[in-house]
This record gives C-alpha cells, sequence and structure tokens, in this order.
C-alpha cells in the first residue's frame, strides 16, 4: 500500500483551529477520515454479527438434514401470509432508512425526522405481526420447553391432505425446528427492538438538529445497520417459511 | 550485525511536566476518559485484580491436590474451584492481558496516532469487561459454577443446580468487550496510521495485535450465540444441544471450540508481539526476517479458524474428520516454529543485554516451545487418546498460557513500565522475581506432564496415592509461582512513587512510542510524526541520538 492513501494525521495549528467543525473528533486529521473510519467500524461490526447468526444458520443447515420430515412438518405450521406481509413491512421499512439517509445527505431536517418515524412505524409493524405469530405458535402448543405438545404433528394435517402424519419420533424432532425458528426470529426481533431504540435516539437527535448540517455518519451507520437486520430476515424468512413447503 | 547502543544516563533525567497522568485528577476524569492511555491503566488495574482471585482459586486446587484423598474440600467444592479458575483466567485475564493493557497503551503510539479510532468504544469495552467481571463475582458469591470453564452441555443444561446462566451471561458480555477492543485495533490500524507509516514499517507488535484482532472479531460472536443457546436451553428448555429433543451435544462442542480454539490464538498472538519487540530492543538488531514474521501471525490467525476440532477426538466425531484435523493441527506449528526460529537468529549476533524484560522473554521461548511441541502430541489423534483429559493437557495449556502468555505479559509490563509511569521498576528485584517465576512455574508444571502421561486424570479432587510426590511437587512449585506473582505487584507499586526516573527512552528502542516523552502528553505527538525509517533501525536511532538536541518538558 501506498503510504499516499493513508489519511494523515491533524497538524497543530492554532490559528486553523477556529476552522474545525465541532463534530470532528480531535483525534481525525479531516472529516474525510472521520467518516472513512466509522463507516469501517461499522461494516466490521457487520461482520461480527453475520458470525453471530452464522452459528444459528450452521445448526439449522445440520439439522436440516438429519430431520427432514420434521423441518417439512414445522414449516407447515407457520403463517406464510404473516411472513409475507413482514417481509414486505421490512422492505418498506429499508426504503424509508435510505430516504432518511438521502434527506440527512441533502440537510432536510423535516424530512429526515418523517422518514425515521417511518422507519420507527413499520419496525414496529413487523414486531407486532411477530407478536401475533408467537401467540399463535404459543396457543397451538409449539413453543419447546414451556408449552409444547406433538399433536399437530401425529395426526393427519387437514391443510396438508397429501402428506402423511409423522411417526412419533421424528414429530418430537419438530421441536427442534421450534427451537430454532424461536431462537433464530427471536434473535432477530431482538435485533429489531435494539434497532428501534436507535431510532428514537437519532429522532430525538435530528430534532435537535443534529445530522443536517454536513455530518450524517451516524445517520448512515445506523442505515447499515438497519439494512443488515432486513437481509437477516430476507433470509429467515425462506429457510423457515417457504423451502419445501410442498414437496 | 547489530548496532552498539549506549544506554542513556538516567540521572540527569526529569519527569515532564505535562503528561496523560496530570491531565486532570479525580475520579471522574479517569472513569468518563477516552484516552486509550488511561483505558489501558484501568484495564492494568481490573485485570490484575482478576488475576490474583484466578490466582487464588488456582492455589486452592493445589492445596486440596497435596493429599491422596478428598480432604480439604468437598468433591463439589473442587469442582467450583477449576471452574472458577478457567472462567476467570480465561475470559477475565488471558484474553484482555495484552491487547487491553499493553496493546491499548502502545498500539496507537505505535502506528503513530493521537488515539485508538473509537476512544468511547473503548471505554464501553472496558464497562462491559467490568460488568462481565461483577457478573462472574456475583455466580462465585451465589454459589460458585462446576461446569469447567467450556460450560460443556447436557451437564451444563441439565444437570447441574450452580449459577450456570449468571457466568454465561458473564463470559457474553466480557465476550462484546472483546469484539470491541478487537474492532477497535483493526479499524485504528487500517486507517489511523502517520504518513509514511506503511504496513511494512509497523513493529511486529502491531501485526501480532491485528492478527488477534481478527481472531477477536470474527470468533467471540460465535460464542456469544452459543452461550445464548445454553442459556435458553436452561432457561425455557429449547432443544438445540438437547439430545431428548433431537438436538445434539456434539454440536455445541463444534460451536464452541469454534470459538474458543482460535481464543488460544487470542491469547498467545500478543503476547508473541512482546516478545518480537522486547528480543529486538535488548538485541539491538532487526527481527530477523521481518516479513516473515508478520506474515506467521496472520498465517495462525488462518489457520486458528481450521483446527477446532481436535479437541473433540474423544468425543464421536469421525475418524475421517479427526484425521483432517489432525493434519490441519500439525500445519499451525509451521508458523509458530518461524517465529521461534527467527527470534533465535535475531539474537545470533546481537548485542544482547539481559535486562528483565529480555529474561521474561527468554523464558517465553524455552517454555512455549515446549508448550508448542506437546501441543503436536496432542495433535497426533494415536497420542491424543492415551494423553487427552489427563494432567498433560493440562500442563500442555499452562506451558503455553502460562508459561508463554504470563511470561510475555510481565515481560511487556517492565518493558513498557517506564513509558506507561515515567520510572523504572527496581531492577535487582525483578531480575529476582524474574527467576523465581521460571523455577516457580518448571516445578509446578513438569511434573504435571509426567503425571499426565502415567494417566492422572483432571478434574479429580483425589487421586491414587503412587501420585503423591509429583503432586507435592507441583504444589510446591505453586507457592513458588505465587511468590514470583506477587513480588511484581509490590515493588511495581512502589516504584510509582520511588523508582528512578526512566527518561524518554530507558532502553533505546526504536519504535515511536520510544521517541516521544514518558509518560505522554494526551494527544500522544505534540506535532503529528512522519515515519521515514524502517521498523527496528537501530541505526536511524544511534544516528538521531548523536545530533539530538536535549529537549526539557
Amino acid at each position: 500500500m501506498d503510504s499516499q492513501a493513508i489519511a494523515t494525521q491533524p497538524v497543530e495549528d492554532h490559528a486553523e483551529h477556529a476552522h474545525h467543525p465541532p463534530y470532528l473528533r480531535h483525534h481525525f486529521a479531516n472529516l474525510e477520515q472521520q467518516k472513512e473510519t466509522s463507516t469501517f467500524g461499522m461494516w466490521l461490526f457487520l461482520l461480527t454479527e453475520i458470525m453471530f447468526f452464522g452459528g444459528l444458520f450452521c445448526a439449522y443447515l445440520i439439522y436440516r438434514n438429519w430431520y427432514y420430515p420434521a423441518f417439512v412438518a414445522g414449516s407447515h405450521q407457520l403463517s406464510i401470509l404473516l411472513g409475507a406481509i413482514n417481509t414486505a413491512v421490512l422492505i418498506c421499512s429499508s426504503f424509508t432508512m435510505a430516504m432518511g439517509v438521502h434527506a440527512a445527505e441533502m440537510r432536510w431536517r423535516k424530512p429526515l425526522i418523517g422518514w425515521l418515524l417511518a422507519t420507527i412505524a413499520l419496525g414496529c409493524v413487523f414486531l407486532g405481526i411477530k407478536a401475533v405469530e408467537y401467540n399463535e405458535k404459543w396457543e397451538k402448543h409449539h413453543v419447546p420447553g414451556l408449552n409444547f405438545s406433538v399433536d399437530s404433528f401425529v395426526h393427519q394435517d387437514p391443510h396438508y391432505p397429501e402428506d402423511k402424519p409423522l411417526p412419533l419420533d421424528m414429530a418430537e424432532k419438530t421441536q427442534v425446528y421450534f427451537s430454532l425458528y424461536f431462537a433464530m426470529t427471536g434473535m432477530h426481533a431482538l435485533h429489531m427492538v435494539i434497532g428501534v431504540s436507535l431510532l428514537i435516539i437519532l429522532v430525538v437527535r435530528a430534532w435537535q438538529g443534529a445530522y443536517t448540517q454536513g455530518h450524517m455518519t451516524t445517520v448512515e451507520n445506523f442505515g447499515l445497520y438497519w439494512h443488515f437486520v432486513d437481509i437477516v430476515w430476507i433470509f429467515l424468512f425462506p429457510l423457515l417459511y417457504l423451502i419445501s413447503r410442498h414437496q | 550485525m547489530s548496532t552498539i547502543v549506549s544506554l542513556p544516563d538516567q540521572t540527569t533525567a526529569t519527569l515532564p511536566k505535562r503528561s496523560y497522568l496530570n491531565d486532570g485528577y479525580g475520579l471522574k476524569s479517569w472513569l468518563l476518559t477516552g484516552d486509550h492511555k488511561r483505558i489501558a491503566i484501568l484495564y492494568l488495574i481490573s485485570i490484575t485484580f482478576f488475576f490474583f482471585i484466578g490466582g487464588f482459586f488456582a492455589g486452592m486446587v493445589r492445596l486440596e491436590l497435596l493429599t491422596p484423598p478428598t480432604d480439604l474440600m468437598a468433591a463439589d467444592t473442587y469442582n467450583k474451584m477449576f471452574t472458577m479458575h478457567g472462567i476467570v483466567m480465561v475470559f477475565l485475564f488471558l484474553v484482555p492481558s495484552v491487547p487491553a493493557t499493553i496493546g491499548n497503551f502502545v498500539l496507537p503510539i505505535m502506528v503513530g496516532a493521537k488515539d485508538l479510532a473509537f476512544p468511547k468504544i473503548n471505554l464501553l469495552s472496558w464497562y462491559l469487561y467490568v460488568v462481565g467481571g461483577v457478573m462472574t463475582l456475583a455466580a462465585l458469591i451465589l454459589g460458585g459454577v462446576d461446569t469447567g470453564w467450556t460450560f460443556t452441555t447436557p451437564l451444563s443444561t441439565h444437570y447441574l443446580n450452580t449459577h450456570v446462566v449468571t457466568a454465561g451471561l458473564a463470559v457474553f458480555v466480557a465476550g462484546f468487550s472483546s469484539i470491541f477492543t478487537g474492532l477497535n485495533f483493526i479499524v485504528t490500524v487500517h486507517r489511523m496510521r502517520a504518513p509514511g507509516m506503511t504496513w511494512f514499517r509497523l513493529p511486529l507488535f502491531v501485526w501480532s495485535h491485528y492478527a488477534a484482532s481478527v481472531l477477536m472479531v470474527l470468533g467471540t460472536p460465535v460464542l456469544a450465540i452459543t452461550l445464548v443457546l445454553v442459556v435458553l436451553e436452561r432457561v425455557i428448555g429449547i432443544g438445540v444441544f438437547d439430545p431428548a429433543k433431537g438436538g445434539d451435544p456434539l454440536l455445541f462442542q463444534h460451536l464452541f471450540w469454534f470459538y474458543s480454539h482460535p481464543a488460544v490464538y487470542i491469547m498467545i498472538l500478543p503476547g508473541m508481539g512482546v516478545i518480537s519487540e522486547v528480543i529486538s530492543t535488548f538485541s539491538r538488531k532487526r527481527v530477523f526476517g521481518y516479513t516473515a514474521v508478520a506474515f506467521s501471525s496472520v498465517a495462525i490467525a488462518v489457520f486458528a479458524f481450521f483446527v477446532w476440532a481436535h479437541h473433540m477426538f474423544i468425543m464421536g466425531i469421525s475418524n475421517y474428520s479427526a484425521l483432517v484435523f489432525s493434519l490441519l493441527t500439525m500445519l499451525v506449528a509451521v508458523p509458530s516454529a518461524i517465529k521461534i526460529f527467527n527470534w533465535s537468529f535475531t539474537l545470533y549476533k546481537g548485542s544482547i543485554t539481559f535486562e528483565t524484560p529480555m529474561l521474561y522473554a527468554f523464558g517465553f521461548m524455552g517454555l512455549f516451545t515446549i508448550g508448542g511441541l506437546t501441543g503436536v502430541f496432542l495433535g497426533s489423534m494415536g497420542m491424543d487418546i492415551h494423553l487427552t483429559e489427563t494432567y498433560f493437557i493440562v500442563a500442555h495449556f499452562h506451558f503455553v498460557m502460562v508459561g508463554g502468555m504470563l511470561m510475555a505479559f510481565l515481560s511487556g509490563v517492565h518493558f513498557w513500565w517506564p513509558k506507561m509511569t515515567g520510572r523504572m521498576y527496581p531492577e535487582g528485584l525483578s531480575k529476582l522475581a524474574a527467576l523465581v517465576t521460571f523455577i516457580g512455574f518448571n516445578l509446578t508444571f513438569f511434573p504435571q506432564f509426567i503425571l499426565g502421561y502415567l494417566g492422572m486424570p483432571r478434574r479429580y479432587a483425589a487421586y491414587p496415592p503412587e501420585f503423591q510426590v509429583l503432586n507435592v511437587l507441583s504444589t510446591a512449585g505453586a507457592t513458588v509461582l505465587g511468590v514470583g506473582y506477587l513480588l511484581p505487584m509490590l515493588y511495581l507499586t512502589w516504584s510509582l512513587k520511588y523508582g528512578k526516573i526512566a527518561g524518554p527512552n530507558p532502553w533505546q528502542a526504536t519504535g515511536l512510542e520510544w521517541q516521544i516523552q514518558s509518560p505522554p502528553i494526551t494527544s500522544n505527538f505534540e506535532e503529528t510524526p512522519v515515519i521515514d525509517y524502517e521498523a527496528y533501525d537501530y541505526e536511524w536511532l544511534a544516528n538521531k541520538t548523536r545530533h539530538e538536541v536535549q529537549t526539557v518538558g
């Protein structure tokens, strides 16, 4: 790597000090370095998040191969309609978030707040629908550990008349499917809750005019996080709801 | 050829008027600081505290093993003792030891930056460490944990009534402290280097920290999710690892060791960085084969992710995967050997002096080599089946972790102590401590190789009487080792007030951190350094010293 590519450190010059924008941290030379650094840090953090979810996806892959019929039967119990609505909601929220970043770039304060509030609203809709789904799992006794029964899997399912009921030992294995369902969507929902909480902070600070004076790295980086959480769902939806639904 | 460098006359050295230590007083100026040097000191204090807690448990384990029967404590209590020893030492001492203290202090200075890339995240990392530590202490005070530090399922999820959840969450939180440290280091090395500081002018300390940081960033999240699953399984009873529900405990082992094997390199790589600096400085020679040593760190980081199943040879993985993992394990010996050989060649024809950091570094080289070679024994399947879960494996990883890493940590603390505090440690006493540590260490852990080879299993409070002589030797050694660790604690504290004033560069070392005053000012450099010399260029230093006009801070 040539040394020209390396951003330089500030040269202490008191006359110049007055020209520093207030949001330039003291240990950076210039805004460009500050922005590059924080964006790089955010991407690296998202990499750790991939490894975090990676453990779950790895478990899913293994158990799906082992207990294929149980995973198919388990996926029949999920509502494609609710899942699809949630997918649409999340994709829309990524759009509103991207518009929020754009508004910050353009230094439009009110549109920024508007787009962020829309993102919060869509995030809450997602969580609400997720809560409805969880509730349904509880009522159908599909929560491993707390409230589980193999009933739905050892009898003929009227919605899927071609599928034979599972033998008891395979029906027991649907607990692994639902364990992974709750672990994966639960971790995803936790990330959504954290995201919504951060959004509320962003809105308050945007109200005070924080991100519309040329320094919007925070909004941009949060946008990366939000899109990442969205993408995780884009993987979860087909894996848990869609694939091999019909054999 | 080495350059003959005379050490500076310290009688005329004075403490600078302005430094990071007197830039603000009071508890608040420390607890809310963004200064990487102050955070390093906070870390140093807290990991020393946990080191002695972990050491206490080690002492209790050794005391119980003084006699063959279970007499000092109940077997359950003994299980808790070695578990707490493992958890505290691995997650609260070894993982953050060098990176969070010495790395935090000198890494930004070495690359010519004013601070780490994210000072607030650095502080957050310390607070997470403290929260993790307090939760561990809470688990301890509420009654302890007895899963072993590995949280093995289904033991941890189904069969124990101890505080597994608290301890598991403590490790989870401490893990995030480690992730944030690694993230900060990587971004700093990429984005904060001073003009002229190219990748191949970076000190090897930075390279090894970079490699360790990659492991922290990629490995620790996997441990985090594994612990989350263990906690969920214990609290609400999901079935990912529960065979009764179709889960597989072996998956836990895969996920756990996917982190915990790289974690071994998270622990040792920063230590190797310290040794590179120390060996070069006290031989007054550029590290032999700089590029090879730099890339061997990267190679260790890469191999680290492909050897985890060698912890599982006896757990029922397939013969083929055991074979592949055995071969891959042998590969790790290559970059490790590159380092050891290159350090030895660095010594060749150097003008070697034997200051305390160098003594510890010699200790590291010898003990780490033994630890590494016994690792090759354990990596070969036939031997592993005989030796695993015996004291041989205990001795093996203590040679690497205590003989290697702790020696490196103490070497680094002594080496950079003048930089951190502006004062020298007492040389005579510290040489004695290095010697005592070395003797105590060998007396403690060498008998354990023999014990393990004879078949004494680990993790039992009682053993057959024929093993007593070797166990008594080991316990006696642990006592000596304890003295060896208490000594630095005492004289380093003493030296804070009474130590000789060090001056900016007492060792005539070439790193950027030695070209500024000790202790440094808060922003490290008066003006941005421009680097126009290679790493470990002692002739450049000799020329610079000759032409230097002495400035008084």
